[in-house]
This record gives structure tokens, sequence and C-alpha cells, in this order.
């Protein structure tokens, strides 16, 4: 227990001393996590549109004036050709172009069905998906609305009306979606790159010689290691959550902060451990990096974040499974969303368990005091 | 010259005998186009739903049928109140919940009006209204077969939406070009600025340093190894994507080589710049990571698109390169076009190029601190 606090506290000296590192792995991801969120908004709202109304009757101005009323749409053209309109589309001017074809009034009144086109640019699959909801949406509203205003109320029509109840985040914020699991990732880009490249440091200079030449166990050694990064870890969380969070973003988590706290303690101790296992196969901290950056990387395309994990096909979620990210993220959002709690979590705390001893295990056998 | 091309020779020892980095510098791009490729898709498909029914009629039952037979729910169970569906909630995996009244058919068939109650996990804003807009299609489906084969509703207005460019939705077509200037100022800046500040730390800096090769020279033969890293990484990019994810190149590929080269030049200067500022591995490390990886994840626009970012953000996303290489890139593979319309976007980016160059070559000691 002594030699473990002598080791605790030379390598708490080393990272303090070090004022450029610290500053880095405290400060820079705080300012990430301002930064992000704002960047990373898929709330749409700026959705360029160009109209080509071949019709310039009555009811498609209206139903232009309801599209730009909307708040969603701005109205980048306004013409009458289709292809005037599509080199907007071409160089990124316009996102959406909405075709009125000719009589689509009087042909609607008489034949009681006509059909807009819409054109998406879909380079960007979300963006492409969510602006062409909002216009059908429009598009239905205004449908509805003439059709009672033209018909004596039908006989016999039957309408089934949706109510729509938005639960967690009734205001459709993105960043209460996004804070959370950019905090995630932070907080593991951070612990597993520094505790990756701490060991491997040492061996690069020479000094883990005069340490394997001490009688200090391998365990506390890499104990050691481990307990400061994750009291850095746990600190750079706590700030983020409840700093950041709250006054930047006016998240305040809703369900159980212990839960939420004993599952990151366990989180970091799986990161960790994963960062060490790679010092232990790396030689340089070229390669640590190298190692730790080419999964680190696969982590966080498979962890939800960014695209859902439902929609990938099978295999794929075989590896977002296996992806002690994805747990995490999980489990925040739901914690800190929809309030969630110890009993809700228990499965999420026993694969987490699970990995934690898994990497830390394997890295303690492989690391050697014999080179 | 001959001096030159042994110091070469020797950088790409230095990368070819390190394994462990080999696996980062081949091994990333072509991981990250598969995932991209076959694992990670805007698409929303396999959403575990509920359904409450305290109907249990006819019309109730139709829907729910409907319901299950689309690709984009997985019907989970039928629950049968309202503390279930909030349970089942919070246990994380389903996203949305479908509550029937009461005699809904009566309702429907009587009154003429009847509603469905649709409650989403709006804690991810966009999934959820993408999936209350495709339960609410279900219903106006239903509610137009309902209606006979007559004309049940006049003044119907039908919207039909074309998908340009990316039918399917696909993240490919966004993400190939977005790898492309990912992986190309991964392998540039980070593994070059590392490299040379590993020299620094190791102490053979100072051997290379006395020696009479010229001290430039010494810098600019550890960029060749990585500049032709980069481009066998372009060409591996540009042959999967085109023969194993099917992404034809439509427009030149001359161009989309050249303006590569282009890109590589301005971020070899930048890892040039950040060897000279840092001391250690790990500061270089942090400052490519933190400095350079994510704002060029953020600011290429192929992650988070731009034009929702704040005024602020906007104007700061100029400055990233990538950000001009992605719309080059973009225009002439997915789109077709040709020189003509990205000239602007070029000169852009020449500029920066040769400005980082000459700043990076100006900042340049000979002397070690």
């Amino acid at each position: 227990m002594r030699t473990l606090k002598y080791l605790l506290q030379k390598e708490y000296r080393q990272i303090f001393r070090n004022k450029i590192i610290l500053r880095m792995i405290i400060a820079m991801p705080l300012i990430q996590l301002i930064i992000l969120p704002l960047a990373a908004d898929y709330e749409i709202k700026n959705i360029n549109i160009a109209v080509v109304d071949q019709d310039r009757s009555p009811f498609s101005r209206e139903l232009v004036n309801r599209i730009t009323a909307a708040g969603y749409f701005r109205l980048q053209q306004y013409t009458h050709s289709y292809e005037e309109a599509f080199p907007l589309l071409e160089s990124d001017k316009a996102d959406l172009i909405l075709e009125i074809p000719p009589r689509f009034e009087k042909d609607l009144v008489r034949e009681g069905r006509q059909s807009l086109f819409v054109a998406v640019n879909a380079i960007n699959g979300t963006k492409a998906m969510v602006g062409a909801n909002y216009l059908n949406r429009i598009i239905q509203e205004y449908n509805n609305d003439i059709k009672w205003e033209w018909k004596t109320p039908a006989m016999g029509a039957k309408m089934i009306e949706i109510e729509s109840v938005n639960w967690f985040n009734p205001y459709m914020k993105y960043a209460f979606f996004m804070v959370p699991g950019i905090l995630v990732l932070l907080v593991t880009m951070i612990s597993a790159y520094m505790c990756s490249m701490n060991i491997v440091r040492e061996k690069e200079i020479g000094t883990i010689e005069q340490i394997n030449v001490t009688p200090v166990k391998k365990q506390y050694f890499i104990l050691g290691k481990l307990i400061p990064f994750w009291t850095i870890g746990m600190v750079l969380f706590s700030v983020g959550l409840f700093v950041i969070g709250r006054f930047v973003y006016g998240i305040v988590p809703i369900g159980n902060i212990l839960a939420l706290y004993a599952f990151l303690a366990l989180f970091l101790v799986a990161v960790l451990g994963f960062g060490l296992l790679i010092s232990t196969y790396s030689n340089t901290q070229q390669q640590a990096m190298s190692l730790a950056f080419f999964f680190v990387m696969i982590f966080l395309l498979m962890s939800g974040l960014f695209t859902s994990i439902d929609s990938m096909p099978t295999w794929a979620r075989w590896v977002a499974y296996s992806n002690p990210v994805s747990y995490f993220i999980e489990v925040v959002r739901m914690v800190v969303l929809k309030g969630s709690g110890f009993g809700d979590l228990g499965r999420y705390f026993l694969v987490m368990a699970g990995f934690a001893v898994g990497f830390n295990v394997w890295a303690v056998w492989n690391y050697r005091k014999i080179s | 010259m001959k001096q030159f091309l042994s110091f070469v020779r020797k950088e790409f020892l230095h990368v070819f005998r390190d394994r462990k980095t080999l696996l980062l510098l081949f091994g990333l791009p072509v991981a990250q186009i598969l995932l991209f490729g076959f694992a990670l898709t805007n698409e929303i498909k396999n959403t575990k739903i509920v359904v409450c029914d305290y109907a249990h009629d006819g019309a109730s039952r139709a829907i729910i049928q409907k319901l299950a037979a689309s690709p984009q729910f997985d019907l989970e169970e039928a629950l049968l109140s309202h503390e279930q569906i909030e349970a089942s909630f919070k246990k994380g995996k389903v996203k949305l919940a479908v509550v029937f009244p009461p005699h809904f058919e009566s309702d429907l068939q009587h009154l003429g009006k009847s509603s469905v109650q649709v409650i989403a996990d709006a804690s991810d804003p966009n999934t959820a209204s993408t999936l209350t807009n495709y339960v609410s299609n279900i219903t106006r489906s239903y509610q137009q077969e309902l209606g006979g084969a007559g004309d049940p509703y006049p003044m119907q207005i039908e919207s039909q939406i074309r998908m340009i460019y990316n039918p399917e939705l696909k993240g490919t077509t966004n993400f190939v070009p977005g790898v492309m200037a990912l992986v190309l100022l991964l392998v540039c800046v980070l593994m070059t600025s590392v490299s040379i500040v590993r020299e620094k730390e190791s102490g053979t800096m100072e051997v290379l340093l006395v020696s009479p090769f010229h001290p430039l020279m010494v810098i600019l033969s550890k960029a060749v190894p990585y500049l032709v890293v980069s481009i066998v990484n372009l060409a591996v990019i540009l042959l999967l994507s085109v023969y194993l994810l099917g992404m034809p190149v439509k427009g030149s590929l001359l161009l989309i080589i050249g303006e590569s080269i282009l890109l590589i030049i301005t971020a070899l200067s930048l890892g040039l710049l950040i060897s000279n500022v840092a001391a250690s591995q790990q500061a270089a490390m942090l400052m490519s990571l933190m400095g350079m990886m994510l704002p060029t994840m953020l600011f290429t626009g192929f992650m988070f698109p731009l034009e929702n970012m704040p005024l602020p953000l906007q104007i700061i996303s100029n400055i990233v390169p990538s950000k001009w290489y992605y719309i080059i890139i973009k225009s002439v593979m997915v789109k077709g076009l040709g020189f003509s319309a990205i000239w602007k976007e070029t000169l852009i980016l020449f500029s920066m190029a040769i400005l980082l160059l000459s700043i990076s070559l100006a900042r340049f000691k000979t002397r070690l601190a």
C-alpha cells in the first residue's frame, strides 16, 4: 500500500509539472465542448429552397407563402423553369427545388389530384431527409386547409388525426442530444491517448528500467499509472456536465447522478485498461499513438454518436455492441435526458464490468518487467 | 541530390519498419471506407417501437399490421398502460410508442374522426420527427384505403420527392470525400510532426543538424515518405469507393489528384509548423489532434452542415483548408463538375498552401533550444 502511495506521488508530480500537457488535457476538451455542440447542430433551420412555379396562380402563391413563413426555409429563387433552378442545386446555393406544374390550380380543382415535384440535394442524407420531411408537412397542412375551405365538410370522409407528443426533450433541442455524447467522446479520447502514451514514454526515455529493477510489483505499477488519469477523467466529466452543460446549454440531468458516476467510474477503468493494453504492445510513442488513434476512431464511429446503431446491418451491430463507448453514450443519454436509474441500467453495468476486467487483466498479464 | 536520396531512403525505412504505425497509415483509410460504406447510414431502419392498443378492433389491428410490415419499424410488444411506456423508454431501446384510444374504430365510423397518439423519445430530435412522420404516412395510407376505390379525398396534393446525387440516402456520398480529406490530413500533419519531434526528443536531431547536409533537406526528406503514403492512400480510397462501394468518379480523375496534392502540400507545411513549435511528441500529438483533427472533422462540413452553425463559427470554418478541399472533391467526384466550377476554391487552397509553407520555412530553426 505504501509503495502505491509513493508511485502515485511520482505520477501526479509528473503530470502537474508539465504545464503545457496539463493545460491541453483540461482546457482544450472544455473549449471543444463549448464549440462542438454549436457546430454539431443537425437541428435543420436554414434550408435554402428554389421554387419553380409554372402555375403562378393564387394556390401556388399561397403555398409558397406558407413555405417561406414556416421559418425553416429561405427562398433563394422564384422562377418558372427547372433549368434555371438546377444550377443553384449544383452549386449548393439551394438544397431543395420545389416544382409546381403548369395548371396546378385548375387541374387540382377539376381532377381532384395533383402532384408536386421536389428535388433534394441528398449528398448529406440526414439533411435531405429532414428537409423533405418539413416540406412535406407544410404541403400536407396546406392540402388539408384547402380541402376544408373548398368542400362542404366531406361527406363520409374519415380523418385520423395524429397527436404527436415528444418526451424527454419537448423543445426538440439538438444540443441536449449532442452535449452528453460529445462529452463522452472527449473523455474517451483524452484518457485513452494519455494513458497509452504514458508507459511507452517511460520505455522510450529508458526510465522504465529504473522501475523494473525495484521490487515494485507490476500490479502496483499499473495501478499507479491508472489512478491519476482516472481522477482526471472524473474531473473532466464533472466540469463538462455540471459547469458547461448546465450553464452554457441548460442541461440538468434528471436521472440518478449516483448511477451515472458509478458507471463513469467503471467506464474509465475500462478505457484506461484499453490504453494500458496498447502501451504494453508498443515500443515507441508513435506506435502507441497510432494504435490508440486507430481503435479510438473506430470506437467513435461505431458508437452511435453520429448515426443510429439500430439502422446498421447485423454484423456492424455486433461490432457496435463489442464497443465500450457505445454503451456509455447510451447510458449518459438515458440518465441525463430520460431519468433512468440503477434499475434500468443493470445489463449495462454488467457488460461494462466485463470490459473493465477484461482489458485490465489482459494488460497486466501482457506487461513484462523483463524486456 | 544523392545525399538527399539516401536520407529519403532512411526515412522510408523508419516508416516501413514500424509495423504498428503502418496499421494506422494503411489500415485506417480502409477501415473508414468500409465502415462508412457498409455500416453507417443516415436512413432509419429497424427502430424498436411499442404499441399500446386500448381499442383492440379491426382498424387498430390493421394499422398495427401495417406498422409491423414496414422496414423502418421493429414492433416490440403490445403494452397496456402508459406507465409501462415510460419504463420501456427508460430501459433504452424503444424509440416510439403508438397509442390507440378505446373505441378507435367506432369513433372513426360514427364521428368520422379519431385520433392516434404518437409518443416519441425526442432525446434524439431528428429521429423522433422522422419516425413520427413515418407513422403519420402509414395512417394516412390506411385512411385512403378506407375511403374505397372512388375518390374519397378530392383535391389531393401529392409530393413526389427525388433525392438527387444520392437516391438511397447512403452515408457514402457525403463521407468518401470527407474521409479523403481526413486521412490526408491525418497522415501528413500528425505523422510528419510527430516523426520530426521524435528525433528532437531522442536526441538524434542534434546529430542530423551538425552533419554537412543542409538542415532544410533533413526536414524535407522526412516529408517525402508521408507524401508517398498519402498518394497511395488516395489511390486506395478511390479504388475502394469505385469498385467496392459502387460510387463512380463522375468528373476528371486528373483534377482530383491535382487538388489532392495541393491539400497534401498544405498539410505537410502544417505538420512542419507544428514540429517547430512542439517540444515533445505528446505535445505535437495533442496539438495535431486537438488543434487540427477535431476542427477538420467539425468544419469540413461532411459530418455537420456548416450553414447551421452560428455565424462566428462559419467565419472560422473558412480558415480550415479541408473545407475548401471537401467542396472541390464533392463537386468533381459526386456532381461531375469541371474546373470552371471550382477555380475559386482552388485559388483559396493554393494561397493557403503558399502561406503555410512560407511561414513554416521562415520559422524553421537550425538551432535546438
